[in-house]
């Protein structure tokens, strides 16, 4: 925490270099106030300052993206008249220190970005990363992030289709809550977060503003974690009213339906400053803030801290004079506050002619200034930083360390222990709201029904995914990057959808260390490399540095959310289930090569970090992906049934792939696998698992795009055997819940 | 055409796919904001499932005191059809239209998932034509969905014919495996699972539109 005998500017998170900036700028000291102000906006969490000058590395454009990187949420158009909007953000700092409320707020600021869009948020994913939950602390962050999930998204009306769960020690002291929102919209509503016309208002929708939150996104999110910092940083932590969420939705698009909005922009971190500088900086406007006009939830609160509060459930939409009455008068019906809290003022004009819009913070709209600075220096002049970069000096000699070495004593104990039913979890949240989910929690894909309330008719399909890899990633976050975007084509293809779009929420270290930045690096360049080669746009993403406790940094863990399209949806894809008598087919790309470096055998079962991952084909994967999603894609128009079962093979390999089937099937197999960890355990890219009544007409489609097909087996029987390895259906059922159950009932 | 209203609180959720689940068994269907007074010219009403006025309180304690809930009470003393789905049983409950109370899952744990329904009498308005005994796919999405009630109140319930669906297997500690119960003369129901959810084999069910298109046929004879 900051020192309090420490200068002003350094206990709000600011360097001396960025306070000579900030007087260069304004040419002047900056007061109180105005140093509050770009201690938030020019925190990592909001300015970007070390990720920056990476992200600009990534692919953004593709002929469906209307909306790229930058804005509050990127959005494709889908067809039919129908745009999706879609944007991923971490909550893990808010978490780590009050699980319940950090998660649950974390789900109402990705839907405000996504509703400011004009978009009605329609699907949720959680991918969460914990330590192992055999302490009563991590159950403790287990079951208060899962409740605060569910008890905040199934409130305010927006299903949770899937997610991730992870275990892994580097988690326990620092773990990750990303959460993933798409939303829906007539493409013809599409709205930006810009303030324009001079004399247009300023209204502050929705709650009031408290003393909670106040520096989250600088004290809070762009700092680590030491050993006494829980009770210090709770009052920094933001608490979440659905209710208020869910009449906010409703009102915004109300206004939005009757196009009474100029502009709107959420407040999420930063508060009121953050949403007054972007849409004047956006609109090149300046802007007059009354922050005695702001409610306040108690009274003697400074303009300081109102300027940032960070409470939740917040809108500011820039009006017109004549449309205020009616917009009072919607909002009024679902019970929502509506203030006049700023108003759209001329831009100064520059030395070379140029409008710079100024924000002036008054008490009063005629009424003394308390501060006043240039919107665009807090929204866009932040200083980048191009930290220094190094390679880990251990990495070598971790690579050379190949688990393979360390064996298996009993290849079936390695196998109950890696099965993880995360049923527990997704059942604690309403998957089904708005008759949409046709594929949901515990498929590969979620596949939903692209319709929803007020979008015009489709029969189109949508699906998401989200993927990661840490272990991979740790070892090699390029190729660890690009084999999770390749994961996730192949789970898109699993149900026929076509990917249009990426997103990302790079969840990493300690920007500081030079290690943390070079695995940053890698990361970026492997996802730009992967979503070049697969033809997916980056569309927006997130980057939460400063994962870290008492000096450790997290494994890099690049989230990679996918958002693909299916033209047809008439009927349902086919699941993990096989039926008793269906030949069971090894489909594959020709060049796969299988390794346990980063399996998650060598971590889960010996701790082992070494090794080097299997290497990815990005022509060969993109084929077999497309000739496994041609056929699903005709199923689910309706076309014959040709695959009855269907997985992609990814963390646990082949064996837990099959086990996971036979779970869902209630029906065994018998594998003639030769028993080593390798061949039971080994991961690499590009092969599926594929059941079908008539493999003889299944293998001559795979072939036919170049795929190599094994036949695997037929299903029946209550076991699945793997080499001479038996384990009944039941006992991996009961292995495959264990863990979870055990968290509580 | 009969004609249903959907009865909006602020909270509730489920109101649009409840529109659709009417629609799809041959009602048409229109939305009516709880500060309404007039259900004049309406054959059924639906109170839909969410979280009505933010659960605050208890689920349904405040919904209870909307406006339009006088009207509704007048609606099922005339003889009307009415059904409140998961939130709306809640309110049905709270607002004394039906006996008893919904209480926290067994488990203390929300749950969202599948679940066997048993049609427990033919009598009532949602289960009319439908034979005791028939098992019906429907899926469930509730906190507070345990049914509670006193020992005099249960046996009235049984004795009565009261019971209209029971759980197959009882995922919320519900007293008798009660999912749904009617009042008296049957034209008022409240059911935790939610039928409008189990109306397309898309979706996995169609069993839900056995209950739906039962509730509007009922609209006919009533």
């Amino acid at each position: 925490m900051a020192d309090a005998a420490a200068p002003i500017h350094r206990q709000l998170g600011l360097t001396d270099s960025e306070l000579d900036l900030i007087i260069e700028v304004l040419g002047r000291e900056p007061n109180h106030l105005e140093l509050a102000l770009y201690s938030v906006m020019w925190s990592e969490h909001c300015s970007y300052k070390s990720s920056r000058v990476h992200l600009k590395r990534l692919p953004t454009t593709g002929d469906r993206v209307l909306v790229g990187p930058g804005e509050n949420a990127g959005v494709i158009d889908a067809g039919d008249g129908i745009a999706l909007a879609i944007r991923i953000e971490s909550h893990n700092h808010p978490s780590a220190i009050e699980p319940y409320q950090g998660a649950a707020t974390g789900v109402g600021g990705i839907l405000r970005d996504i509703f400011t869009m004009g978009a009605r948020p329609i699907a949720v994913m959680d991918p969460l990363f914990f330590g192992p939950p055999t302490t009563a602390r991590q159950r403790w962050l287990l079951e208060g992030v899962v409740s605060g999930i569910s008890g905040y998204g199934n409130s305010v009306g927006v299903p949770t289709i899937g997610g991730e769960l992870t275990f892994d020690p580097c988690y326990a002291g620092n773990p990750l809550v990303n959460v993933l929102c798409l939303g829906a919209l007539p493409t013809e509503r599409l709205v930006l977060g810009i303030a324009s016309g001079t004399g247009n208002l300023a209204v502050l929708l929705g709650s009031t503003t408290g003393r909670d939150g106040i520096g989250g996104v600088s004290v809070l999110a762009s700092a680590g974690f030491s050993d006494d910092d829980d009770q210090s940083k709770r009052p920094s932590v933001q608490v979440g009213d659905p209710y208020e969420e869910k009449r906010l939705i409703e009102a915004c698009l109300a206004l939005l339906d009757e196009r009474l909005v100029v502009g709107i922009q959420d407040l999420g971190g930063a508060g009121l400053v953050c949403a007054t500088s972007e849409t004047a900086a956006r609109g090149r406007v300046g802007m007059d803030v009354d922050v005695t006009a702001v409610p306040t939830r108690e009274a003697g609160m400074e303009p300081w801290e109102i300027m940032t509060s960070e409470s939740q459930e917040r809108m500011l939409a820039i009006v017109t004079p004549e449309g205020l009455a009616r917009v009072q008068e919607l909002c009024a019906r679902w019970e929502v506050r509506a203030t006049v809290v700023g108003r759209v003022t001329e831009p100064a004009i520059g030395p070379d002619g140029e409008p710079i819009g100024v924000l002036r913070i008054r008490k009063g709209f005629d009424g003394e200034i308390v501060a006043e600075v240039p919107a665009a220096s807090l929204a866009d002049d932040a200083p980048l930083y191009n930290r220094p970069l190094e390679r880990p000096s251990d990495l070598d000699a971790r690579r050379a360390d190949d688990p393979a070495r360390l064996g298996s004593a009993d290849l079936g104990a390695d196998l109950r222990a890696l099965l993880r039913d995360p049923a527990w979890v997704w059942r604690q949240y309403d998957h089904q709201l708005f008759l949409n989910t046709v594929t949901g929690p515990g498929a590969n894909a979620a596949l939903l029904r692209l319709a929803g309330p007020g979008l015009p008719e489709s029969n189109r399909g949508f699906a998401l995914t989200t993927d990661s890899n840490p272990r991979l990633c740790s070892l090699d976050p390029r190729l660890g990057t690009a084999l999770t975007v390749a994961e996730g084509i192949a789970n898109l293809a699993c149900v026929g959808a076509t990917p249009v779009a990426v997103v990302n929420c790079l969840n990493f270290g300690n920007p500081e260390h030079p290690t943390v930045m070079w695995q940053l690096s890698e990361s970026v360049d492997g996802m730009a490399e992967a979503c070049t080669a697969f033809g997916t746009p980056v569309v927006g993403g997130n980057v939460s540095l400063y994962n870290e406790s008492a000096g450790t940094d997290i494994d890099p863990t690049p989230v990679i959310g996918l958002l693909g399209l299916v033209d047809t949806l008439a009927a349902r894809p086919p699941v993990l289930s096989w039926n008793d008598g269906d030949t069971v087919l090894l489909v594959a790309a020709p060049t796969v090569a299988l390794s346990l470096g980063g399996s998650r055998w060598a971590r889960e079962i010996h701790g082992a970090t070494g090794g080097v991952p299997a290497g990815l084909d990005a022509d060969a994967h993109a084929a077999l992906c497309r000739a496994v999603a041609s056929v699903i894609a005709g199923q689910v128009a309706g076309d014959h049934a040709l695959v009855t079962a269907v997985t992609d093979v990814s963390g646990g390999g082949v064996a837990v792939a099959l086990a996971e089937m036979a779970i869902a099937s209630g029906s065994g197999l018998s594998v003639a696998l030769e028993e080593s960890p390798t061949a039971f355990f080994g991961e690499g890219p590009s092969r599926f698992i594929l059941a079908t009544a008539d493999p003889d007409a299944l293998a001559a489609r795979m072939r036919a795009a170049g795929a190599e097909v094994t036949m695997l087996g037929v299903a029946g029987g209550d076991d699945l055997v793997l080499g001479q390895v038996a384990t009944s259906i039941a006992d991996l059922r009961a292995a495959s819940t264990a863990l979870l159950e055990g968290v509580s009932a | 055409m009969s004609r249903a209203a959907v009865i909006v609180f602020p909270g509730s959720n489920c109101e649009h796919d409840a529109v659709s689940g009417l629609e799809l068994a041959g009602a048409s269907a229109e939305l009516v904001w709880h500060t309404e007074t007039d259900l004049s010219g309406y054959d059924l009403v639906v109170l839909p499932g969410g979280f009505a006025h933010g659960d605050y309180l208890r689920a349904g304690a405040l919904a209870r005191l909307s406006p339009i809930m006088d009207t509704v009470a007048a609606f099922a003393a005339s003889g009307g059809p009415v059904v409140g789905i998961c939130n709306g049983f809640q309110v049905l409950t709270e607002a004394g239209m039906l006996p008893g109370a919904l209480q926290k899952n067994a488990h203390l744990k929300f749950h969202c998932k599948d679940s066997t329904l048993i049609v427990a009498s033919s009598r009532s308005v949602l289960t009319r034509g439908v034979a005791v005994g028939t098992e019906l796919s429907i899926p469930i999405n509730h906190f507070s969905g345990s049914y509670v009630c006193d020992e005099a109140t249960l046996q009235r319930l049984q004795d009565n014919d009261q019971v209209v669906l029971r759980y197959a297997e009882n995922p919320n500690g519900s007293l008798d495996d009660i999912a749904g119960i009617s009042n008296d003369a049957g034209n008022v129901v409240g059911l935790m699972p939610h039928p409008e959810r189990a109306c397309s084999a898309l979706l996995g069910s169609t069993d839900g539109l056995v209950l739906l298109q039962a509730f509007v046929g009922a609209a006919v004879s009533a």
